[in-house]
């Protein structure tokens, strides 16, 4: 409980209406996007300035309240449940474009800045910002930083990571500490920018970051391949790659998934396909015309049933419509869906996906796998309802099974959803007892109390 | 505590609909609400959580939960942008609806609805008598936009710039009507609507002269009812349920092919909410009647066969198009006005940025929440400014009275107009 004393401390740093302790608003900021349980705060703060962001955070330690930092709040690993009676800080009152620099080709912007908003106002100018979270329409920077998002662009363009040249942060009391640069070189102190990068609100809490940006390709192509096994929808994505063919997105769909976008948006799909690749060129035109006949030539040879190239505007919107839809179309089928992100390296797709098919009829569930085939990034999507306690055992058990078998095949818990609460306890299986050991070493020097975000990526050892 | 049991078990009879969100947040990036003030509590997924907590009694707090579930327009934004497909307004409606039961009606809203709006003829006798009084109490600020604003400061007016009630309602003008189908073959039974009859009464001329012009036949019954929305949003099932009961009777006496309205919510409530709302003795008339309703525009491009004319790009009128939540996310209804205002002779159509944004005016929202109202309806005000129209046109008489305001009290000139008027007009002075 926090004394009367204390919430006006806080009320005078962020104002009187940017401070709840209403048990009632307090609910609202007891859960995230995850399907973990939810866990209620003991205040909510929205600071509007970057000076009383600083001092909310020094607030919290001085006081030893645990701070969860919350953006958006679509995490999807519990990285913005609070602990209880801690304080959530929504970063949404900082959202500033601070700048677009077309000279230099990088952006300015405050922690609360929304994802899409940025990628369209850089687009404005001809420039782009590749990182695409499914959630961009909502998400913020700070929040896909914190959480190192990815998106459907990994294969070419890499994950948020790739553009983060800089960032300043609040230590754990209150000062300021400034990482990387406006520069595309820059070799001066520790790159704490890479340890802030998927950080998860454990170690500082963001003020500012510096965003690269690239020039936006010319042309865009996007083409739909049918295929009536999985393995040969893999080999077709291996030719491409052999091919030394790197395009922007190539996603895949299981059949389940096709049968479900199928009923949900009657676009025409083969509902007895086993997998359906869909791939987006994008660059010079040129290039992008002729990569993508090499690439329709290679998915015949590879023994594509049908393939579909969109010939304007119109039909890539319907080729990615399909895409879109995947995720609302196996939403609609059962109360809970538990969205899993375990990824192989790429040559191991057909093996990740016979793997959830066993897993799948092991333990007598629906799961219907889509994802992002080119960087080996898998959504298997448990279907499920998680008032059936016996079913919900048997989906953690097939959770664990899923990392298991990532895991052997040299893969990883997450490509771009983040640790979090819900894979914390598998850490260490992935790493090993010193990874653990260090971290935790790490995250004690930095932050004594243990204060920010605590119990999230790892639980602190020794 | 055994109150909250009973509440947490009325709130059960919504878990099936409530279970379907998965919190994923996407309703954050439409919601005319949250966009203004950042707070869970005002975008779809927080509502929903609250709601969700009292059923599973995670908190002792109804007053709160309906409190906050007041601060929604109800435009329906997130419901049309949700992945998992939640009925979010149908869910609203009815914990309204249970949570007013439970907690009672404050005593002003139930003098309203149960005093005035459930009785159709006591309503049209006060607003009558606001009319002839109006005069008084206020001034005209605007004439090209038509609005007014207080003589004195009053705490209910504020500094609004507001639509002034019409000197003699329309059905005071034309009481009924019943013609038969003309060149056509169609006939229509027309459903006023409260603020057409009492604020826009030209909006219901407009669409009689437009009806007569393209030989489709009326059924105008006298003495209609408010649609009931009024009521079911502040959670009052019994007043609606009369309302209901009160026009179904009305129209049962006609002979018509499709129910028109001018309204977009009127439409929207008709065909969307009494089906699902209306008690069982209701029910299967009310479905029968909502499957035939129909937006008027929908109807004149559908079914009469209006096509825009071959002037409309050399048109004197630049007129942008503001999209109602009502007609553009509950009905999908968002071609058909466009092609009305085209098919407007000297009507030149340009497009605003977003215009399927929310105005804002959300019916009591605007009165209970005017700060947030006003924040939400300046934005669309800047947009519609930016197109430089001097006309601007929309299918609900309730964002004509929002938007009216905004554009005024910014000193604009933009007429604010139905597409149907602005038909309308192109007959009268090209044809006869």
């Amino acid at each position: 409980m926090l004394s009367d004393s204390l919430i006006r401390e806080f009320k005078t740093v962020v104002g009187d209406e940017n401070a709840w302790t209403d048990a009632t608003d307090l609910h609202t900021y007891s859960y995230d996007a995850a399907v973990v349980d939810a866990v209620r705060p003991g205040l909510i703060v929205r600071p509007t300035t970057t000076a009383s962001l600083g001092k909310a955070v020094r607030l919290c330690n001085d006081n030893g309240l645990p701070l969860t930092v919350r953006g958006a709040g679509t995490n999807l690993s519990g990285g913005t449940v609070p602990l209880p009676g801690g304080v959530v800080v929504v970063t949404n009152g900082l959202k500033a474009i601070v700048e677009i620099n077309e000279a230099d080709m990088y952006a300015v912007v405050q922690p609360g800045v929304v994802t899409a908003k940025l990628a369209a106002a850089v687009e404005a100018k001809g420039l782009f910002y590749p990182p695409d979270p499914g959630s961009q329409a909502v998400s913020t920077i700070g929040g896909n930083v914190a959480e190192n998002a990815g998106g459907l662009r990994g294969l070419k363009y890499g994950v948020t990571r790739d553009y983060v040249m800089g960032l300043s942060f609040f230590d754990v009391n209150g000062n300021l500490v400034k990482s990387g640069s406006r520069t595309v070189k820059c070799a001066t102190g520790y790159n704490l920018t890479g340890l802030m990068v998927g950080s998860e609100g454990t170690l500082g809490v963001f003020a500012e970051i510096i965003l690269k940006l690239i020039p936006l390709p010319a042309h865009r192509k996007a083409m739909m391949a049918v295929f009536e096994s999985v393995e040969k929808a893999s080999e077709a994505v291996a030719a491409v790659i052999a091919n030394r063919i790197v395009p922007a997105t190539l996603e895949f769909m299981d059949n389940y998934t096709i049968r479900a976008v199928e009923d949900f948006s009657k676009a025409g799909l083969p509902t007895d396909a086993a997998a359906m690749l869909l791939v987006e060129l994008d660059g010079h035109a040129a290039q992008v015309e002729e990569d993508a006949a090499r690439v329709e030539t290679l998915c015949r040879d590879m023994g594509a049933i049908s393939i579909r190239v969109a010939s304007d505007a119109d039909e890539r919107d319907r080729v990615w419509a399909a895409r879109r839809a995947a995720l609302s179309a196996l939403a609609q089928r059962k109360p809970t869906l538990v969205l899993e992100d375990a990824t192989v390296p790429r040559s191991r797709i057909p093996d990740m996906v016979a793997a959830i098919q066993r897993i799948a009829k092991r333990y007598d569930l629906t799961i219907g796998t889509f994802g992002h085939a080119g960087d080996g990034n898998l959504h298997p999507t448990i279907l499920t309802d998680k008032r059936d306690p016996a079913e919900w055992a048997r989906v953690e058990k097939a959770i664990d099974a899923i990392f298991d078998d990532a895991l052997k095949m040299g893969g990883t818990l997450s490509g771009e959803h983040g640790t979090g609460l819900a894979k914390s306890r598998y850490l260490e299986k992935e790493t090993s007892a010193g990874t653990i050991l260090f971290s935790s070493r790490l995250k004690r020097a930095l932050d004594p109390k243990n204060i920010l975000n605590p119990g999230k990526i790892f639980s602190a050892k020794e | 505590m055994a109150s909250m049991e009973a509440l947490a078990r009325l709130m059960r009879e919504l878990e099936d609909q409530l279970i379907v969100c998965m919190r994923c947040g996407m309703c954050q990036s439409v919601c005319p609400v949250f966009d203004q003030t950042g707070r869970e509590a005002d975008v779809a997924r927080g509502k929903l959580a609250l709601l969700s907590g009292l059923m599973e009694q995670m908190f002792d707090d109804p007053e709160g939960v309906y409190e906050r579930l007041s601060r929604c327009l109800l435009c329906g934004s997130c419901a049309a942008n949700c992945p998992s497909g939640v009925r979010v307004q149908e869910i609203f409606l009815k914990a309204r609806a249970i949570l007013s039961g439970y907690m009672g009606l404050p005593p002003a809203k139930r003098l309203i609805l149960r005093g005035m709006l459930a009785k159709p003829a006591v309503f049209d006798r006060l607003t009558e008598w606001g009319a002839r009084f109006q005069k008084i109490f206020t001034r005209p600020v605007n004439d090209i936009v038509g609005t007014s604003c207080a003589r004195v400061m009053s705490p209910l007016i504020q500094d609004r710039h507001f639509r002034t009630l019409a000197k003699v309602p329309f059905h005071r003008q034309v009481p009924a009507l019943d013609r038969p189908a003309g060149k056509s073959g169609l006939k229509v039974a027309l459903f006023t609507g409260c603020l057409i009859d009492k604020m826009f009464p030209n909006i219901a001329h407009s669409t009689i002269r437009v009806l007569e012009h393209l030989g489709v036949g009326i059924f105008l019954p006298d003495n209609q009812g408010c649609c009931g929305i009024p009521a079911l949003s502040s959670g009052d099932l019994d007043t609606f349920n009369r309302l209901l009961a009160h026009n179904l009777a009305r129209f049962a006496a006609g002979d018509f092919d499709v129910l028109v309205t001018a309204c977009a919510t009127c439409t929207s409530t008709i065909h969307e909410v009494w089906p699902t709302m209306a008690d069982e003795r209701h029910r299967d008339a009310a479905v029968k009647l909502a499957e035939r309703t129909m937006d008027i525009n929908q109807f004149l491009v559908r079914d009469a066969g209006l096509e825009p004319s071959a002037a409309a790009t050399d048109g004197t009128h630049t007129v942008t198009y503001h999209d109602p939540c009502h007609l553009k996310k509950s009905l999908k209804v968002f071609v058909e006005p466009r092609t009305v205002i085209q098919a407007a002779r000297g009507c030149r159509l340009k497009e605003m940025a977003q215009p399927d944004w929310c105005c804002g005016m959300g019916g009591s929202f605007n009165l209970q929440y005017y700060d947030l109202s006003k924040g939400i309806g300046e934005k669309k005000a800047d947009q519609i400014k930016a197109t430089g129209a001097d006309t601007l046109a929309t299918g609900c008489p309730a964002c004509m009275i929002q938007i009216s305001d905004m554009l005024s009290r910014a000193g604009s000139k933009i007429a604010v107009r139905h597409p149907v008027e602005l038909l309308a007009e192109g007959l009268d002075d090209h044809s006869t």
